[in-house]
């Protein structure tokens, strides 16, 4: 593989159920190396894309590749460089969950004695009981289940969708930190997910999806540029300076003991030049909060939201 | 504005009751196809007992002959404590040989149903969510209970009704059998209220209340096997429920008293039932719940492995299930048995063209005909679970493995192949063959033959079914009605006198009656083609189809 050869690679993706458009010409791509986040709420054509890269599904148009080969030809191949994780685990009711982990990794090839240690950290980190019958499992457990099969064996690409739904906070972490051990060996990851924190806390880059559509990519840092920051100062003098400037917005001002609290958002271009206006007014205490990836998302699905709220 | 908060309304006896006649209602209205099926399906075979022995033993001579049939012990254990034989009327017989039958069958519909309603809904978690409404802690229990009610009750009537009519049966016996095999049928029911109480699983529940039932049918079979000339059970006998009903004479002798021990046995179980109820939590157990291996055995390191492993106890039980029910009905070939059937069948036209012109090879070709419909049966039940695999999201993560399509779609297949091919010849014809050795020395080629006759066509069932899930796996129930129709017409097609492009329909039609007749090569390629051409059909289909459809 040569070093440039994106581990994802989708472009103008189509798929229709029926009348339904699940995916409307997806664009995604996860170099090697770089952890992916994929937001989007519920319905928004996640899985389904997931389902395609998986061979699971066919694709109407576009083209969808992994490492390079053909997801829906070359699947078999590419299966043996990737682990999978499912939003919604089901295992086989009448097995152990240790069962389902041994009979899960002896598909792929590989040795059994780095396995076996492997499988016994994974299962004191996440606190799984091996022994239990899968269908005694909660949905957490067997996820967790999905999970020390997945992170068993060191594959190039780790596709996981909504991963951590059923887990608790712990457990997460957990994750986590497995997922970032991953990045550190080299491998990619796209994670698909509605929970901002985790994204943020393990992704480079973000792919936002609504209806089947990419509507924002970039690294967070980017898309970060891409909206305001927001801002809370005392200041002693007065505030009528800063109405004028054309990057403050939202400015809202109170009375706050000798001084004056003045609060409001900046486009993050201009930060800069607002600051200098803000030292001359006599600043007693400062605070400037990068914008959350949730304000991001809420710019995209805000109004979804807000007409959700209407009805 | 009031501060006090509203006075708790005053508790009563009835509270965990609360709801009780709702959620009946909701479980009536859930399952009314299904309960409609089951209740129809039992009617009708109510129904057709009764007459088609009219049509075959119109004669006080006729049915003699078949009274003598019934003193065999594979007859005994199948059937009943044979009261009447000296008069054996249409009544007498149907009591003598269907309550054993009646019973089994509307109690697994009542444990299926209980079990559904209750553990199961606990289970999936359902069971909380109504259990957080105004509804009381014994009303799903009660609710379940008073569903079967309804169901057996209508049973006991309608099938009254119809007996009383179409068969022309005495109405107080009539009535009196039809309730005591509806009451017989609770009993079951209760068993699975109880067994719901020990485990955590539906389908653990569902085993223990089936094997209560197996007990059941065989304590009563060996009790009455040990019963002497003139005597009709043993105190064994009655140890069984089913025995309860058989015991009640009707058609020949009819006592009301034996139907008390039902009513009764019921009254117990449900209160053991409620006593074990409050001894546990919601969707907690008395039976620790199952735990096993750590490690996975080497078996289990691909889908072939995987499958034997989802299919090996289905496959067992189908097997012993077979295998008794045919090894029984196998001694009735033999020396011995062979002029009486003569007889039966010189008597009577009908009974001789069921059977043909030699009636032993003819018994003997219903027979390997009856092995190849359960193997087929078993084929496409187990087939289809290949949907439940991938509905149920399993399939979408071991083909997110290194497993092509094709071979997991290969190894479930060829486990099930393995499973029918065993079906038909062990405990089909090879069980026969053992049956009727206790007869004396038989070939055991013809027995081996003939099942082997089968093998095509139960192979196109199975590639059928394997086809219709690769393409439009929402339309596989259809296969079940093939499958109805190749039963009815195999087994009576004779008596209806179908034109051969109906009958044709049905794989089966196509083998012929070995050893009566011969066996015709070129149909054994034809079905063999068929079936080849469906599997290579599934094939193509389930490479390009979407997962899950």
């Amino acid at each position: 593989m040569s070093d440039n050869t994106p581990a994802v690679e989708i472009a103008g993706l189509h798929k229709s159920f029926g009348s339904f458009k699940a995916l409307n010409g997806l664009d995604l791509t996860v170099r090697p190396g770089q952890v992916a986040g994929f937001l989007g709420p519920n319905g928004a054509g996640k899985s389904t894309t997931i389902k395609i890269l998986l061979g699971l599904l066919r694709a109407d148009a576009g083209t969808a590749r992994l490492f390079g080969g053909d997801v829906w030809r070359d699947a078999v191949q590419l299966h043996k460089r990737i682990s999978y994780v499912p939003g919604d685990v089901s295992l086989w009711p009448n097995l152990t969950g240790g069962e389902c982990i041994d009979y899960l990794t002896r598909l792929k090839p590989g040795g059994t004695a780095r396995r076996r240690a492997r499988k016994a950290e994974l299962l004191e980190r996440f606190q799984l009981d091996p022994t239990k019958k899968a269908r005694t499992y909660s949905k957490g457990n067997r996820q967790k289940v999905a999970l020390v099969a997945a992170f068993l064996d060191e594959s190039d690409l780790y596709i996981f969708d909504e991963p951590t739904s059923g887990l608790d906070p712990l457990m997460e972490a957990v994750f986590t930190e497995y997922a970032r051990e991953a990045k550190a060996e080299g491998s990619s990851v796209l994670l698909s997910s509605h929970i901002l924190s985790e994204v943020e806390k393990v992704c480079d880059t973000v792919t936002i999806i609504r209806a089947g559509v990419a509507v924002e990519s970039g690294t967070l840092d980017e898309l970060r540029h891409l909206t305001r920051s927001s801002v809370v100062a005392t200041i002693g003098g007065d505030p009528s300076a800063l109405s004028g400037l054309q990057a403050v917005n939202d400015l809202e001002t109170s009375q706050n003991g000798a001084g004056t609290r003045v609060a409001f958002d900046v486009d993050n271009h201009a930060v800069g030049e607002v600051m200098k206006t803000l030292t001359d007014l006599d600043v007693h205490g400062l605070t400037v909060t990068p914008p959350s990836l949730e304000e991001l998302f809420m710019r995209h699905y805000g109004d979804v939201i807000e007409t959700e709220d209407a009805r | 504005m009031s501060v006090l908060a509203p006075a708790m309304p005053r508790r009563t006896p009835l509270d965990s009751f609360a709801g009780t006649w709702h959620l009946t209602r909701f479980m009536l209205r859930r399952d009314r196809v299904r309960l409609t099926v089951w209740t129809v399906s039992l009617l009708a075979l109510y129904a057709y007992f009764v007459t088609a022995l009219s049509t075959v033993y119109p004669t006080a001579e006729d049915r003699q002959g078949r009274a003598d049939l019934m003193q065999q012990p594979a007859s005994v254990f199948l059937g009943g404590p044979n009261y009447g034989l000296d008069d054996y009327t249409i009544g007498a017989m149907f009591a003598n040989e269907m309550t054993l039958w009646m019973i089994a069958l509307l109690g697994v519909m009542n444990m299926f149903e209980v079990v559904r309603n209750t553990r199961a809904e606990e289970e999936s978690g359902r069971a909380e969510l109504v259990r957080s409404g105004a509804v009381g802690r014994h009303a799903a229990v009660a609710a379940s209970l008073l569903t079967v009610v309804i169901v057996n009750v209508v049973f006991a009537v309608l099938g009254s009704a119809l007996l009383v009519s179409a068969g022309d049966l005495a109405v107080e016996d009539t009535f009196a059998l039809s309730t005591a095999i509806a009451v017989s049928g609770l009993v079951f029911a209760a068993v699975a209220l109880v067994t719901s109480q020990l485990t955590t699983h539906g389908r653990g529940a569902t085993g223990l209340a089936l094997a209560v039932l197996g007990v059941s049918v065989l304590v009563r079979g060996i009790g009455d096997l040990q019963a002497g000339p003139g005597e009709h059970g043993t105190w064994l006998s009655w140890l069984s429920p089913i025995a309860w009903t058989q015991q009640m004479r009707a058609y020949v002798d009819l006592r009301w008293w034996p139907l008390a021990l039902s009513v009764v046995t019921v009254l117990v179980l449900l209160a053991l039932g409620a006593f074990l109820a409050s001894k546990r939590d919601f969707d907690g157990a008395l039976l620790a719940g199952g735990s096993g291996r750590a490690q996975a055995s080497g078996m289990l390191s691909s889908p072939l492995g995987m499958a034997w492993r989802q299919q090996r106890t289905a496959l067992f039980w189908w097997f012993l299930g077979t295998f008794v029910m045919f090894g029984a009905t196998g001694t009735y070939l033999g020396e011995g048995v062979e002029d009486m059937v003569k007889d039966l069948a010189a008597a009577n036209p009908e009974a001789a063209k069921m059977f043909g012109d030699d009636p032993l090879t003819g018994f003997l070709a219903v027979m390997i005909l009856y092995a190849a419909l359960a193997a087929s049966g078993y084929a496409i039940a187990t087939t289809l679970r290949a949907k439940s695999e991938e509905t149920e999201g399993r399939l979408e993560i071991t083909l997110a493995k290194p497993v092509s399509r094709s071979r997991w779609f290969a190894a479930h297949l060829v486990v099930v192949a393995v499973g029918a091919l065993v079906l038909t010849m062990i405990s089909g014809a090879l069980a026969l063959w053992v049956g009727a050795l206790v007869n004396g020395e038989v070939e055991v080629e013809t027995f081996l033959k003939g099942g082997a006759a089968f093998l095509p066509a139960v192979a196109v069932f199975m590639a059928l079914t394997a086809a219709l899930y690769a393409w439009i796996p929402k339309i596989t129930p259809v296969i079940w009605a093939l499958f109805a129709f190749t039963c009815i017409t195999g087994m009576f097609g004779p008596l209806f006198d179908l034109p051969d492009a109906v009958s044709g329909i049905s794989p089966i039609w196509w083998v012929g009656r070995y050893p009566q007749e011969p066996i015709e090569a070129s149909h054994m390629i034809g079905l063999s083609a068929v079936a080849l051409v469906l599997l290579v059909a599934a094939f193509l289909g389930f490479r390009r189809r979407d997962i899950p459809a």
